[in-house]
């Protein structure tokens, strides 16, 4: 044994030699002990995870889920209200893959299209058609829009803000905290909370790199935003609904989080 | 007050003095190897992590774009339909994020509590790797195969696990981070930058969790390998040690050296 391999031992040694012993009953007696606790975790994991998936369900999820999703939901508007996502120059931006159908797939006559709007207690406060929208702040935005299966695209829209077209109605409708949006014929839907919904870069989006939406991506008019998922930005927008409850929406009803929030 | 064989007086009140005295030299005796915060923090950690690679792998599903290959050609995708099928992956995505951001929490809370303890009680000597560490881990590696005939030394962790512990550790925290990047990638701006954006950070998220997968895989065939006294000692937290009267030494100056620093003891068992 080298001299050097010795003193390597000896360092290495006195690093565990320092841990204290004890005699053998005195092991047996532990070993008993832990590994009847052990047993008892395994068992306490067991059914603490068959409890989970015994409770009822909430939109398709355990509602001990649903409660942790919506928790998560308050810490993160608390901690970051209102930051915004990176914007790109016009250069990056690539065609955007087409993913969803729900409430598109019927005919429309794009010319006799109009948005409903409607107060929190289902009063019709305005029928508008696209001119209505055109006349609106007009503005460009280059963001990554986010799809929640995983993809996402660097995607150039054009529209008015939410909040521009908002304000036309801020004094009828008041404080309401929601508002929902729906295709012409109720088969896609979607809630919004009013603080993401007034977001600067959430978009009543007319165009698609620089030229009107097609049908695939929501014509005449959809929902764009860089900070919730894609399915919150629903395409071919037929209702805007204020409301004092949280609205329906199709995919939380789905087991997926009503927030979506980035 | 009572006198013990080699003359020196003993207090009565000194109470943790075991009675019966240092078990005779030859006797084996249990030495804690791992301490209890240790052993519970690893095996709360065991099935989270397991929780948070299976509901994570329901997410992946839903845009499972990864492979191993050159240009075109895949050498292996990620993942198999069979593997999908075996694991119940498919069409889970809302439930794989509902689980996933439950037990995220979980998860990362019990690592950082971990880490805290490591430092706190300076465990992490045990398990950083030293300067020694890149020589030894090879030599190791050799030993396993039965290359080299002798094993470096080692103290609690020889230096291959070292390594592999400190990089399991960094993975972890690797993957908390891009995690974090991938789930609130506007209110946590500019983190995702740092995997090069979304996309990066979720590249980097997927490999740090087939890195984990292949530690664990490793892992486990060493538990095996090294017997059944090391795993109870992640149970138990003792091993058993067999002392054994030390080689007569020459060099050694007096005689009032503390005996436990001359004992050579032998792990039954490797630890893994």
């Amino acid at each position: 044994m080298s001299e050097q391999r010795a003193s390597r031992e000896e360092q290495l040694r006195a690093d565990v030699e320092d841990a204290p012993t004890i005699p053998l009953d005195e092991f047996k007696r532990r070993s008993r002990r832990s590994f009847l606790m052990g047993a008892v975790g395994i068992a306490g994991a067991y059914a603490g995870w068959r409890w989970l998936q015994d409770q009822p369900d909430v939109g398709g999820i355990p509602k001990p889920l649903r409660d942790q999703l919506e928790r998560n939901e308050t810490l993160w508007s608390n901690l970051s209200e209102g930051r915004s996502a990176p914007e790109f120059s016009v250069s990056k931006a690539t065609p955007i893959q087409v993913n969803g159908r729900i409430g598109i797939r019927n005919e429309i006559d794009l010319a006799a299209w109009t948005v409903r709007v409607e107060g929190p207690d289902g009063e019709l406060l305005d029928e508008l058609d696209i001119s209505a929208f055109d006349a609106l702040p007009q503005r460009d935005m280059v963001i990554e829009h986010k799809c929640i299966e995983g993809w996402s695209n660097i995607t150039h829209w054009g529209g008015a803000r939410f909040s521009d077209f908002h304000a036309r109605y801020a004094d009828q409708v008041g404080d309401v905290p929601y508002v929902g949006f729906e295709t012409p014929d109720g088969l896609y839907y979607v809630g919004w909370d009013m603080p993401s919904a007034m977001h600067p870069q959430t978009m009543l989006a007319l165009r698609l790199d620089d030229e009107p939406l097609d049908l695939d991506h929501g014509a005449p008019l959809r929902l764009a935003t860089p900070n919730k998922y894609g399915i919150k930005c629903l395409k071919r927008i037929g209702v805007v609904r204020y409301a004092r409850e949280r609205p329906a929406d199709y995919w939380a009803e789905r087991s997926y989080d009503w927030y979506a929030g980035l | 007050m009572s006198i013990d064989t080699t003359g020196a007086p003993i207090a009565d009140d000194a109470e943790d003095i075991p009675a019966p005295g240092e078990p005779p030299a030859d006797e084996p005796v249990a030495r804690l190897v791992h301490p209890r915060a240790i052993r519970w923090l690893h095996w709360i950690n065991f099935p989270l992590l397991f929780v948070m690679i299976w509901s994570g792998l329901r997410i992946y599903w839903a845009e499972d774009v990864y492979a191993l290959g050159v240009g075109s050609w895949q050498w292996f995708a990620f993942f198999p339909d069979s593997i999908y099928e075996t694991f119940g992956l498919e069409r889970r995505l809302a439930r794989g994020m509902a689980f996933h951001f439950a037990f995220g929490w979980l998860f990362v809370i019990n690592g950082a509590i971990y880490v805290i303890y490591l430092l706190a009680t300076r465990e992490w000597r045990h398990i950083l790797p030293d300067r020694h560490a890149a020589k030894e881990a090879k030599d190791v590696v050799l030993h396993d195969l039965h290359i080299k005939k002798q094993a470096p030394p080692q103290g609690k962790y020889n230096a291959a696990q070292r390594i592999s512990y400190t990089a399991v550790l960094v993975m972890a925290l690797i993957v908390v981070v891009s995690g974090f990047a991938i789930y609130k990638p506007t209110q946590l701006y500019p983190l995702p930058l740092l995997f090069g954006g979304y996309q990066g950070a979720r590249l980097v998220h997927f490999w740090m969790t087939i890195g984990l997968l292949l530690f664990f895989l490793v892992h486990v065939l060493q538990v095996i390998r090294s017997g059944w006294g090391n795993f109870r000692s992640m149970v138990t937290g003792y091993q058993i040690e067999r002392r054994t009267t030390p080689p007569v030494d020459d060099t050694a100056t007096g005689t009032d050296s503390v005996p436990e620093s001359d004992t050579n003891t032998a792990a039954i068992g490797d630890s893994a």
